[in-house]
């Protein structure tokens, strides 16, 4: 097996987030208007807002993964690619699992290093928790991108599978969810849950890839 | 299974739903064979195609693929934002080709012109030669070719025909589901 | 083993006298388990009164959420290691039915919690939670198959998420337990043995064995409609087809 196919499924995937004119734009503007209009909701109490806002960002990030998801494997389904894709010396998992690196990287990695500033709206205090949160949400954001990816194959061939993939990867998301806001809430979980976000990120980087390879290759069958 | 045979098919049988497309189908490429399917819509070509490429699972039977084939079907592959030669340079490098050299080829295949449009803006016959143009990129003895001469003017129908006179006689053999006429040579017509 | 019952005309033969059987036994079960339950055992002050006898429907229901789960994950994998068709119509009718006793074990949680927390529903508690995703579990497995356009690949999408859904009932559960639980221990199974009052403790077991049995049945009954579905399928597929 080369690695070449795995390279270049990745590198299309960077080109395709960028070709749709918008490239991370979208994304951290979908991520940015969901997490703005909480203060809208819940009036604008700092305390409230400094008390919610790291745990509505993790709300908006799982949100900005399920939009952004949806037409990754399903395009590719439509314009015959994945039939190419699926042809190659590389296993199905590995070209999955490229694609889905590709697509966090453009639409998911923005919104944690854009995580800062929306805090710091949200009345948190400048100090190193906002670049630990920043950290936070980028391994919590790349489970939900894998979870969300298998969803995604699954659905690749529904039309409107939109609101599918909701349905089906939201209880894949609640470890993320759970050990992602413990870790920010300064209780007495705050330490240990940390490593617990990482291993259940490792643990859907280990998993979800051979789930999304064995979907892809139902979506062309 | 025969000697020498570049694919061979025993048995294929295909479900859908409920629904028998077809069973019992048998084939054989040997090296400069053609073979064509035919077939009603919605008989199962495209399906029979898929099963010999191994992107669809038959119900039964058993296929032995001695060699690497391409694939090239009515989906050309091509992303929107994709021009010709980036996809060609692309496919290049994923099959670990990417000493070839695409200028040559995008003359010779007419696309030297459109080379840096999106696949967007191409006529279906441009997206068409593109996707045609893979089977140039590195040398597969099998051939599977879905409808491949819809959308082409004829010039581009005379392109791929002489494509595949040279492609079978350096041995190559190829296996395409074809609607109209075939105009080339056939040695086996597959009817499901 | 499992090859034996994998065969659909076998299975049919053989449920066509166990499904009225365990109708029966279930029947009788319940009806014993529920008179002593709601009539017969002293109500527990400290479990909020005569509240607590919603335990004879609230536990076993708990007990087939999670096992009726874990059954349809055994019979994905079956399915998608061996294909036998009777595993895929199995999860198949597994799915709406633990998908109601989960909802059944929400519900009877809820009358339970709110005279004795004083609250419908607990974020703090760590089995609701887990029940509740349970409950979405089987709602997007039911989603995925209803989407998919042939049975073929409904079985396929199905199982894959099946599975991957079943890897992630540990993490849950243990992401879930991370919350602080108003729940006591769990009291009926414990490293010590049993150590419920035995006065609760018979009505509960027979009560959950009832259930099981009902569960058992109704899934038959529903895999056995949907052979004769598939063999009606295939007849007007053929008289359609004239073949």
């Amino acid at each position: 097996m080369s690695p070449a196919p795995i390279l270049s499924a990745f590198r299309q995937a960077l080109d395709e987030a960028w070709a749709g004119g918008a490239g991370a734009l979208l994304p951290v503007g979908f991520f940015a208007g969901a997490a703005v209009l909480v203060p809208l909701g819940v009036g604008t109490d700092p305390e409230t807002l400094r008390a919610i806002g790291p745990g509505i960002l993790w709300v908006s990030l799982a949100l900005s993964s399920l939009v952004t998801l949806e037409r990754i494997f399903q395009a590719d389904a439509e314009d015959g690619s994945l039939d190419l894709w699926l042809q190659t010396s590389a296993p199905a998992a590995s070209i999955a699992a490229a694609k889905t690196f590709a697509h966090w990287l453009t639409a998911g990695l923005p919104l944690a290093l854009l995580s800062p500033l929306l805090l710091l709206m949200f009345q948190a205090q400048i100090d190193g928790a906002l670049l630990e949160n920043m950290l936070f949400y980028a391994i919590g954001g790349l489970a939900f991108y894998f979870w969300g990816g298998v969803g995604a194959a699954l659905a690749a061939t529904v039309r409107r599978g939109g609101l599918l993939i909701s349905l089906i990867v939201l209880p894949l998301y609640v470890p993320t969810a759970i050990f992602g806001a413990l870790a920010m809430g300064g209780g007495p979980s705050s330490v240990a849950a940390p490593l617990f976000l990482a291993a259940s990120t490792l643990f859907a980087l280990a998993v979800a890839p051979f789930a999304m390879g064995a979907a892809l290759r139902l979506a062309a069958d | 299974m025969s000697v020498g045979s570049l694919l061979s098919a025993a048995d294929i049988g295909m479900i859908r739903g409920e629904r028998l497309l077809f069973r019992e189908v048998s084939l054989s490429l040997a090296p400069g064979e053609a073979i064509v399917l035919r077939g009603p819509n919605g008989a199962g070509k495209t399906t029979l195609l898929r099963i010999l490429a191994g992107l669809t699972q038959a119900e039964t039977g058993t296929i032995d693929r001695n060699a690497p084939h391409h694939w090239v079907a009515h989906r050309d592959g091509l992303k929107p934002h994709e021009t010709p030669r980036e996809h060609l340079t692309l496919w290049a490098r994923a099959w670990g080709q990417s000493q070839t050299d695409i200028e040559p080829l995008l003359d010779e295949m007419g696309l030297s012109r459109p080379s840096d449009v999106p696949a967007k803006h191409l006529s279906a016959g441009q997206r068409r030669r593109t996707a045609l143009a893979r089977l140039r990129l590195e040398n597969r003895p099998v051939w599977l070719l879905d409808e491949p001469l819809t959308a082409l003017d004829a010039d581009g129908k005379t392109l791929l025909l002489d494509m595949i006179a040279a492609h079978r006689a350096e041995g190559g053999g190829m296996i395409a589901a074809i609607h109209g006429d075939a105009e080339f040579e056939i040695d086996m017509q597959v009817d499901i | 083993m499992f090859s034996w019952f994998a065969n659909p005309h076998r299975f049919l033969m053989l449920s066509s006298w166990l499904a009225p059987l365990f109708y029966a036994a279930a029947a009788l079960l319940i009806a014993w388990g529920l008179w002593q339950g709601l009539w017969m055992v002293p109500k527990d002050d400290y479990q909020g009164g005569d509240i607590m006898r919603v335990m004879f429907v609230h536990v076993p229901a708990a007990w087939l959420a999670m096992a009726s789960y874990l059954g349809m994950a055994v019979m994905s994998f079956v399915w998608f290691i061996w294909r036998h068709e009777v595993a895929d119509i199995a999860a198949k009718a597994i799915a709406p039915l633990g998908a109601t006793w989960t909802a059944l074990c929400l519900v009877t949680g809820a009358i339970w919690g709110k005279p004795t927390w004083g609250t419908w529903w607990q974020w703090d508690d760590a089995r609701m939670m887990s029940v509740l995703f349970m409950f979405f579990l089987f709602l997007g497995y039911m989603a995925l198959r209803a989407a998919m356009d042939t049975r073929q690949k409904a079985a396929r999408a199905g199982a894959i998420l099946a599975m991957v859904g079943a890897l992630n009932v540990p993490l849950i559960k243990f992401s879930v337990d991370l919350f602080t639980s108003l729940h006591q221990d769990a009291s009926v199974i414990t490293p010590e043995g049993p150590k419920m009052a035995a006065v609760y403790l018979w009505p509960l077991l027979i009560s959950s064995l009832g259930h099981s049995l009902l569960f058992a049945a109704l899934v038959m009954t529903l895999m056995r409609a949907e052979i004769w579905t598939r063999r009606a399928a295939q007849i007007r597929a053929r008289l359609m087809t004239g073949d």
